[in-house]
């Protein structure tokens, strides 16, 4: 913003409060108290000495983690596909949204754009637990069904960032390309996708640090990995198995977090 | 080296890194498809395509009798109502962490003092503490919490507090930290407080980002509501639920519209309010 040449006008104007936001303010605050209102929830429970109590033999039956040998084998190998379902998952939607990022950002006329933003819309719409419940129906049970619902809702959420990403690029250098006699898929190759690469890589891994939570949720209607443990032992009442499985997720999430954000500190900064 | 690898390098200078790359990628993805039982053959298998076609042909037509319309309406209300409370708890617990993690706020960093270690050491339990919130999936914190409050919206709210209060807290940070910092320096540097570092430093030029994540998350959290029909938490999740589970596509169908709708309404609010904060 400008502050150099301000008249007085001006300065009073950008000095008056913000009616506007008063009325936002309210109405938020207004939402906030009618949903607590609403839903009448009575949070007493929480504090009550019996309730404590409950909660508390509850989390003590998690100690100790089942730490057995084989166990921990098992444990580690549905870490290892939770981790490759979020990684296949994220993979996938990068080449779909990648895809209908075009269209999107209004390469092949209105039409299309408006079309394939309902499409990436609906996508995102859809949660990752609907679609993971459909795709058990149309891939059978197991991890691919998992990646497979990973991969739908996420390219609906990158779609549509690639897109954004797409349209905030300035296009001389494709444009000179083009002009140049190049073809147009020359031109966008090595024109336009230098200049967006590295958004779409930091967009990329912070979704799949999303996705790598969600991963271990999806277990829960079937698809596989450290998900369908927790259900499998928390549903045996097994809680020192589950609380192993646990510390596995826990220990992928720091480990999955602080890989991307290293790798993410060199690209352009990225909020989906 | 051969003639043809030699002239493809001198067309070329990024041959080599690329192909080794490339080389890479196939290595690691190779096991990765195989743990992830990678086999898009089966979406074509004939029993597969069968129940996938019966149960998309019910989907056709949304069901749009006044009856469940009106059970959608009450289950859309009391999503949003619990989308809302859960990220109004959930700012309670990220804004603070926020502020304490983020590093271009700290007094102690400009100079040689005394507080700089432990600054550091209150930066880093903040930084855990989110990470310990947000690394359970919200569904375990949702059959903890129900253990206390019993069945019903209260656990689904308090799963999504503290969740994603410890999302949220990590990208306010990050986002602060990504931001234009040199305001707020100057200004802890010419003796201002924290507070007023953040609110004339960060602020005006995080806003706009800072809202629309947090338009996102809520938009998230309507979509979490899906996960805590598990606990009998009410809302779109459980009617959702039960319609999968009578395979009645045509309600299905209904209540994936509706989810549009939320998304859309979520894209127009972001935009509204990235446009107040201009």
């Amino acid at each position: 913003m400008n502050t150099g040449e301000l008249s007085a006008s001006e300065r009073a104007t950008a000095a008056a409060p913000c009616i506007t936001c008063v009325w936002v303010s309210l109405a938020l605050l207004a939402a906030v108290v009618a949903s607590f209102v609403g839903l009448g929830i009575d949070y007493s429970g929480l504090f009550s000495a019996d309730s404590l109590r409950s909660m508390g033999r509850f989390v003590a039956e998690f100690f100790p983690p089942d730490l057995s040998a084989a166990f921990v084998k098992k444990t580690a190998w549905a870490a290892l596909q939770t981790l490759a379902v979020s990684a296949l998952g994220t993979l996938l939607a990068v080449l779909l949204g990648a895809a209908l990022a075009l269209p999107a950002a209004g390469r092949f006329g209105s039409a299309a754009r408006h079309a394939t933003r309902l499409l990436l819309n609906l996508l995102r719409g859809v949660p990752e637990l609907v679609w993971a419940a459909l795709m058990v129906l149309a891939a059978g049970l197991g991890p691919f069904a998992g990646a497979l619902a990973l991969a739908l809702h996420t390219s609906g959420v990158l779609g549509r960032l690639f897109s954004e990403a797409l349209e905030n690029t300035p296009r001389d250098a494709e444009r000179a390309l083009l002009d140049a006699g190049s073809g147009a898929a020359a031109a966008f190759a090595y024109g336009a996708l230098p200049m967006v690469l590295p958004q779409w890589m930091s967009y990329t891994l912070y979704r799949w640090e999303m996705n790598i939570r969600m991963a271990a949720v999806l277990g829960f209607v079937g698809a596989g990995g450290l998900g369908q443990m927790l259900y499998y032992h928390l549903s045996l009442f097994q809680q020192a198995q589950a609380s192993t499985v646990l510390i596995a997720m826990f220990a992928l999430v720091v480990v999955v977090d602080g890989a991307s954000a290293r790798l993410r500190r060199g690209l352009a900064p990225a909020y989906a | 080296m051969n003639a043809a690898v030699a002239r493809a390098i001198e067309r070329d200078p990024q041959a080599l890194p690329r192909a080794t790359a490339l080389l890479v990628a196939v290595v690691v993805l190779w096991p990765m498809l195989v743990l992830a039982e990678f086999k898009p053959w089966a979406l074509f298998e004939a029993g597969n395509l069968r129940v996938m076609r019966d149960f998309l042909v019910g989907f056709l037509p949304p069901v749009t009798s006044a009856e469940f319309l009106g059970l959608l309406l009450k289950a859309t209300l009391q999503t949003l109502a619990m989308a809302t409370a859960g990220i109004a708890l959930a700012l309670l617990l990220a804004v603070p962490l926020a502020f304490v993690m983020t590093e271009s706020l700290s007094v102690s960093r400009i100079g040689p003092g005394r507080g700089r270690v432990l600054g550091r050491a209150l930066r880093a339990a903040a930084r855990w503490l989110l990470l310990a919130l947000r690394a359970v999936p919200e569904l375990v914190w949702a059959l903890v919490l129900v253990r206390a409050l019993g069945l019903g919206p209260g656990a689904g709210v308090l799963a999504i507090a503290i969740t994603y209060g410890g999302m949220l807290g990590k990208v306010y940070a990050e986002i602060l930290e990504s931001s234009d910092t040199r305001p707020a320096r100057a200004l802890l540097e010419a003796g201002s407080g924290r507070v007023a570092a953040l609110l004339y430093g960060l602020l005006p030029g995080a806003a706009q980002e800072l809202a629309s994540y947090t338009v996102y998350r809520w938009e998230c959290a309507v979509r979490a509501s899906v996960v805590m029909g598990f606990v009998g938490a009410g809302g779109l999740g459980q009617l959702m639920d039960q319609s999968m589970k009578m395979l009645n596509g045509g309600e299905a169908s209904t209540i994936l519209l509706m989810f549009l709708l939320l998304v859309l309404l979520a894209d127009f609010l972001s935009a509204s309010l990235r446009r107040l904060l201009a």
